[in-house]
């Protein structure tokens, strides 16, 4: 046999995994980031005269499941068209069998490479995923797999939600037609979009990944909108400690920094609680209650202390006060002075 | 324009499903099992023996000696049989073997040496003396590490083999070639050759020498995973290195 050096085998390794573009109408450039699920290469559309981003599917040995599979994301991101979502432009199988799906090519960072944020950014960052979170319950999808390795900040601070390759198609489309238009494009009339034949996840099956998965998907159960508020709560607390949320939610009381304010806290443990009825009913409360914390106003997660109402309304107001507390030391200055 | 002629034609998607070698060890009929332990003693003996030479830091006699007594032992004694995917992959598991093997040889040194009246697939150890001498392992690895890479090795050892016969047989000789100079070789003192110096090299456009390449590493790719869903222990454990050789690290 042929002698074949460590740098050999790095080389066949990495010859085996490039993908063969022969017969397709792009072109490889360089490959973008690895995962768990896959690779993500930079490639030009020949034909459309454009560079987008080619995901690989990690699978050694596909099967006809898994492109219906495949099919069936690249039907639910076709249906997804907001901001906040990276659209699929084509989906297909290599020569050799592996899958692949084209999408845009998004210029910016992934979130685990923009760490760390500051407390005013984290909120803000998942206020605007909530709002693509929200769009797509909309539409009966579930994400099922939100993480920081999901999620893209964009040259002009575009919040990107990525890689919908474990989203889940519910049968019914959420009832809230009022607050989807506010959102972005309007939810349409039409059903959602239908799973092929033996697409969906059999029951008991787990999908997501370690340390962002719900306790009830980890459990291998159905996963509803309250796995994809667990996920936000997940990544609001990756975003304030750098870390995700310890598994025991016992340990979760001293898992965020002591800076981060209590209201905060109390909307990070309530999208964590350990069972769906007990968190945010949805994507959208998640997002309400940033946006009350945001303007110093009572979140629905917390109940206050007559102290923390006083600090919370002496912040809020803090220029009137100051303003009020002026007159009134000048009045007395003056006062004092005439009495003099 | 001159057009890809495919290796194996248009059927170049993956090959078809073979059983693993470690479930055919324990096939009812003599000639499977045979032939399966053949599979297995072929992928597996030169990490064992290089293990027992660096990691047990044995001398080459000694580790000839345990290398072939211990997979005469796994033939006598049903070892592989006993293989259980839950609790790890084959691979680790063999090499806990050996050690478990080794240890108690050298508790009963002296004793009656095993396995030399015993035929299986004739073992070159002086190839694999040769490789330890001119290709030294590096100390930065543990014995876990090395035994891994060594196994890895062997792994696209047999597969570039077997690749190599194939082409051979197809009368595909410059396909093997330029995928041997440009994959496989040139990490030697001369840099590696550009797409242009191989089509020179072989008086072929350049295109075709990215074709050419492009169809030999599919078919590689190919007889690698075929060679290795036959050697691992599970389905499980064929996805997970399937995976790691792919560049994709599971953990």
């Amino acid at each position: 046999m042929k002698w074949i050096s460590d740098a050999g085998i790095a080389r066949l390794r990495a010859g085996m995994e490039e993908p063969d573009l022969t017969g397709t109408k792009y072109r490889l450039r360089s490959l973008l980031s690895r995962g768990g699920m896959g690779a993500v290469y930079l490639v030009d559309d020949l034909e459309l005269e454009r560079t987008v981003a080619l995901k690989l599917l990690a699978l050694p040995d596909p099967t006809p499941e898994d492109l219906a599979r495949l099919t069936q994301e690249a039907r639910i991101l076709a249906q997804l068209e907001h901001p906040g979502i990276v659209p699929i432009h084509d989906v297909g199988s290599l020569a050799d069998g592996r899958l692949y799906y084209v999408m845009k090519w998004v210029r910016g960072v992934r979130l685990d490479a923009r760490m760390p944020v500051s407390l005013e950014e984290a909120v803000s960052i998942v206020e605007r995923l909530c709002e693509a979170v929200a769009f797509a319950h909309a539409h009966g999808v579930i994400h099922r797999d939100l993480k920081p390795e999901n999620v893209m900040v964009g040259e002009f601070g575009e919040v990107l939600v990525l890689d919908w390759g474990v989203a889940k198609v519910r049968p019914q489309v959420d009832a809230r037609p009022e607050r989807t238009a506010a959102l972005g494009t309007p939810a349409s009339p039409a059903s959602p979009p239908s799973l092929p034949n033996g697409a969906g996840t059999q029951p008991g099956t787990i999908l997501g990944t370690p340390g962002y998965m719900a306790p009830e998907q980890e459990r291998g159960e159905d996963a509803g909108p309250a796995t994809d508020v667990w996920g936000l709560g997940a990544l609001l607390h990756y975003l304030l400690s750098g870390s995700p949320p310890p598994r025991d939610p016992a340990e979760r009381g001293g898992s965020l920094p002591p800076s981060v304010p209590r209201p905060l806290a109390s909307i990070v443990r309530k999208a964590l609680a350990p069972t769906p009825e007990a968190r945010f009913a949805g994507a959208l409360e998640v997002r309400d209650d940033l946006l009350r914390f945001r303007a110093r106003e009572p979140v629905t997660a917390h109940r206050e202390s007559l102290f923390e109402r006083i600090a919370r309304l002496a912040g809020k107001y803090r220029t009137p006060i100051l303003i009020i507390v002026a007159y009134l030391v000048m009045r007395a200055a003056l006062i004092l002075w005439l009495r003099r | 324009m001159e057009r890809d002629t495919r290796i194996g034609g248009n059927r170049d998607r993956f090959p078809e499903t073979r059983r693993s070698a470690v479930r055919r060890a324990a096939d009812a009929d003599p000639e499977v099992r045979a032939r399966a332990l053949d599979t297995l003693i072929a992928a597996y003996w030169k990490p064992v023996y290089k293990h027992l030479r660096i990691g047990w830091k044995a001398s080459n006699e000694e580790a000839k000696d345990w290398t072939q007594g211990f997979f005469a032992r796994c033939l006598e004694k049903g070892q592989i049989e006993k293989y259980d995917p839950a609790r790890g992959t084959f691979r680790a598991y063999l090499r806990l073997a050996a050690d478990s093997y080794v240890s108690n040889e050298r508790k009963a040194a002296g004793r009656l040496k095993r396995g030399g009246d015993v035929a299986f697939v004739p073992l070159d150890f002086e190839t694999a003396e040769g490789e330890i001498r001119q290709h030294p392992p590096s100390d930065d690895l543990s014995a876990e590490q090395q035994f891994d890479q060594e196994w890895t090795r062997t792994l696209f050892q047999l597969s570039h083999s077997a690749l190599a016969a194939a082409l051979r047989a197809e009368g595909k000789e410059v396909h093997l070639a330029l995928f041997e100079r440009y994959d496989l070789e040139a990490d030697g003192p001369a840099p590696r050759p550009t797409y242009q110096e191989l089509a020179t090299a072989h008086a072929i456009p350049v295109t075709q020498v990215t074709n050419y390449l492009s169809a030999t590493r599919r078919r590689f790719r190919e007889i690698v995973l075929r060679t290795l869903r036959e050697i691992t222990g599970s389905e499980v454990e064929f996805a997970e290195e399937a995976r790691r050789l792919l560049g994709i690290d599971p953990t």
